[in-house]
């Protein structure tokens, strides 16, 4: 491709993918929306009060603790159970484990939205988990992408290094702990980055299970306000807008962060399988 | 030799039990708590879902017994011909149609133009990757402003905006979704085909241009064929993203509007099972669209591994 052709393309690209943050962010600093090409680029006018008036209708703080503690949980259990059974499909031989394996693959092409309902039933009539932070964690507690990056990066490492830690007498759990993470740290840092995007951003899963506006996520919260309310406030896109600054700033500023952990290589280990 | 006999027993004992378990029976226990995940929130509901679809199954209060009749394909029947499901279903193939090709095309351009030497590659990964992690809620707010009737989509098209404006109407409104989707996964299929051109060979392009193929004709001959596992990805993840549509059609459209013209299966799911309270026909929906999906991945891979 011709140089010139060549940077045109991606940074015009570019230009298309951060216009919406950008105009997001500026739109929800703006005392009255102005929707002209020239109002996305405003002079003045600035102002907090969309962020003050959707913390009016919205809890903001209380909807970042839930997500927080949503988001949290699901990390916990992935990185806890996740990361030891990404490391018994990559370093241990025992019964079951190629069935496991293939269960895992398939459990990739099941969208989880399909088994909603019968999960509505199980986590909210029958154990009645409604509005709790177990039900809308249980569903998401392990992420199975994660434990398949887990296995392929555990898979990578070279058998002498377990096999020379064995003879030393170290313990699996040792050996995983003190050994195998420690080579592949970076790679279980896009792992983690993966897992955080799920529970932060998702919506219907939490918008099922929480009908009480203190135990919803800020996703719920927000989304509620988008189909109930919004038509009825001062500027409503501002609020809208205000409100979606917060949800996006988190997962951003995480991604910005750790970028340069989530190289090609790193899930292109994941796609060659 | 005392050491020895000692050991044996244990040995054989070891070697029996080995043959049990496998020879770390300790992967058994690392692994369980995932393995009973998987039962708890995956193989039980799947189950669960097939015996609802099966039967009449309806709301009750916890604990009480509740008589649920064997109903036969009843839900299966009333579900194929409901027309707001078939609605959503063609949804998702208008989805497709849209999604699938844009992705690829998009998608193996742009990871072409990354491939190699470039400056400013951090900012491109951050730009391209943005919408990818931020929640489809937040990105639905931004698009409700820019595509609404004043909104500046309009503003800039002036007499070209289309009347009804792109989210109440019923032709444009499930294309907007589309793209919206586009946009918002492009970066990962970047970074999938990106890491697919780092397999092709290159003395597969050498080869080509000693051939006296052109540059477009390297491309064609060698790239495409080459990116095709990525390929595959796309077709696969675009297929379950479709099957798995509800937070786009239940915002950015006002739950499938106009009239339903963006209705997703899992919106009419939740509008027939959890707000109209008719779990067996939602469920018999959930249990078509898997066999959908299994079968498109399976057919998807049958193609792909055949050449």
């Amino acid at each position: 491709m011709n140089r010139f052709l060549r940077y045109l393309v991606l940074f015009g690209g570019a230009l298309l993918f951060v216009f919406p943050f950008y105009y997001m962010l500026i739109s929800s600093l703006q005392e009255e929306p102005d929707t002209t090409l020239k109002g996305a680029f405003p002079t003045g006018g600035f102002t907090l009060d969309n962020y003050t008036a959707i913390d009016e209708r919205v809890d903001l703080l209380q909807s970042l603790v839930n997500s927080g503690i949503f988001t949290g949980g699901v990390l916990l259990g992935t990185v806890v159970f996740g990361v030891l059974a990404g490391y018994a499909l990559a370093r241990l031989h025992y019964r079951g484990r190629g069935t496991l394996f293939a269960v895992m693959l398939l459990v990739q092409t099941i969208p989880f939205q399909l088994l909603i309902i019968p999960i509505y039933v199980m986590i909210v009539r029958t154990y009645g988990l409604a509005d709790s932070y177990l039900g809308m964690i249980v569903p998401f507690a392990i992420n199975s992408t994660a434990v398949f990056l887990f296995r392929q990066f555990f898979l990578q490492l070279p058998e002498e290094l377990f096999a020379a830690a064995r003879l030393d007498g170290a313990s699996e759990l040792r050996i995983l702990w003190s050994v195998a993470l420690p080579l592949v740290r970076p790679a279980v840092l896009t792992a983690i980055l993966l897992t955080f995007i799920g529970p932060w951003n998702e919506f219907l899963w939490p918008f099922l299970v929480t009908k009480d506006a203190d135990m919803q996520p800020l996703a719920v919260s927000l989304a509620n306000y988008i189909s109930n309310v919004a038509g009825r406030a001062a500027n409503p896109y501002g609020a809208i807008l205000a409100g979606a600054v917060v949800l996006s700033v988190p997962a951003v500023a995480l991604f910005v962060a750790f970028q340069k952990h989530f190289t090609d290589s790193d899930l292109g280990s994941g796609v060659k399988g | 030799m005392t050491e020895t006999v000692d050991r044996t027993r244990p040995a054989r004992s070891r070697s029996r039990l080995a043959a049990l378990l496998g020879r770390q029976p300790l992967g058994i226990v690392f692994s369980a708590p995932y393995a009973v995940f998987l039962v708890v929130v995956f193989a039980y509901p799947l189950g669960l879902a097939v015996w609802m679809s099966f039967h009449d199954y309806f709301f009750a209060a916890p604990g009480v017994e509740v008589e649920r009749p064997f109903v036969g394909l009843e839900n299966y029947q009333a579900v194929l011909g409901d027309p707001d499901v078939r609605e959503s279903f063609l949804n998702v193939v208008e989805f497709l149609l849209i999604n699938v090709p844009l992705t690829v095309v998009l998608a193996l351009v742009l990871a072409a133009a990354l491939n190699g030497a470039i400056r400013g590659r951090t900012f491109l990964r951050i730009a391209y990757f943005a919408p990818y992690v931020t929640a489809s809620v937040a990105l639905v707010a931004v698009w409700l402003f820019l595509f609404s009737q004043g909104g500046m989509v309009n503003q800039a098209l002036g007499p070209l905006a289309p009347d009804p404006s792109w989210l109440v109407n019923s032709t444009l409104a499930m294309p907007v979704i589309a793209v919206f989707v586009t946009w918002k996964q492009l970066g990962l299929f970047v970074l999938f085909y990106l890491a697919a051109l780092q397999n092709v060979p290159k003395e597969l392009y050498e080869s080509a241009a000693s051939d006296g193929a052109g540059r477009i004709k390297a491309f064609w001959h060698v790239t495409v064929p080459g990116v095709r596992p990525a390929t595959t990805l796309v077709l696969i993840l675009a297929t379950i993203t479709g099957a798995n549509l509800f937070t786009e059609p239940y915002l950015l459209t006002n739950g499938g509007g106009p009239n339903g013209a963006s209705s997703s299966p899992v919106l009419v799911m939740y509008q027939k099972g959890i707000e109209q309270g008719n779990p067996d026909t939602a469920s018999a929906i959930g249990v078509i669209l898997v066999i959908g999906v299994l079968l498109i991945a399976l057919v998807t891979r049958k193609v792909v591994e055949r050449d």
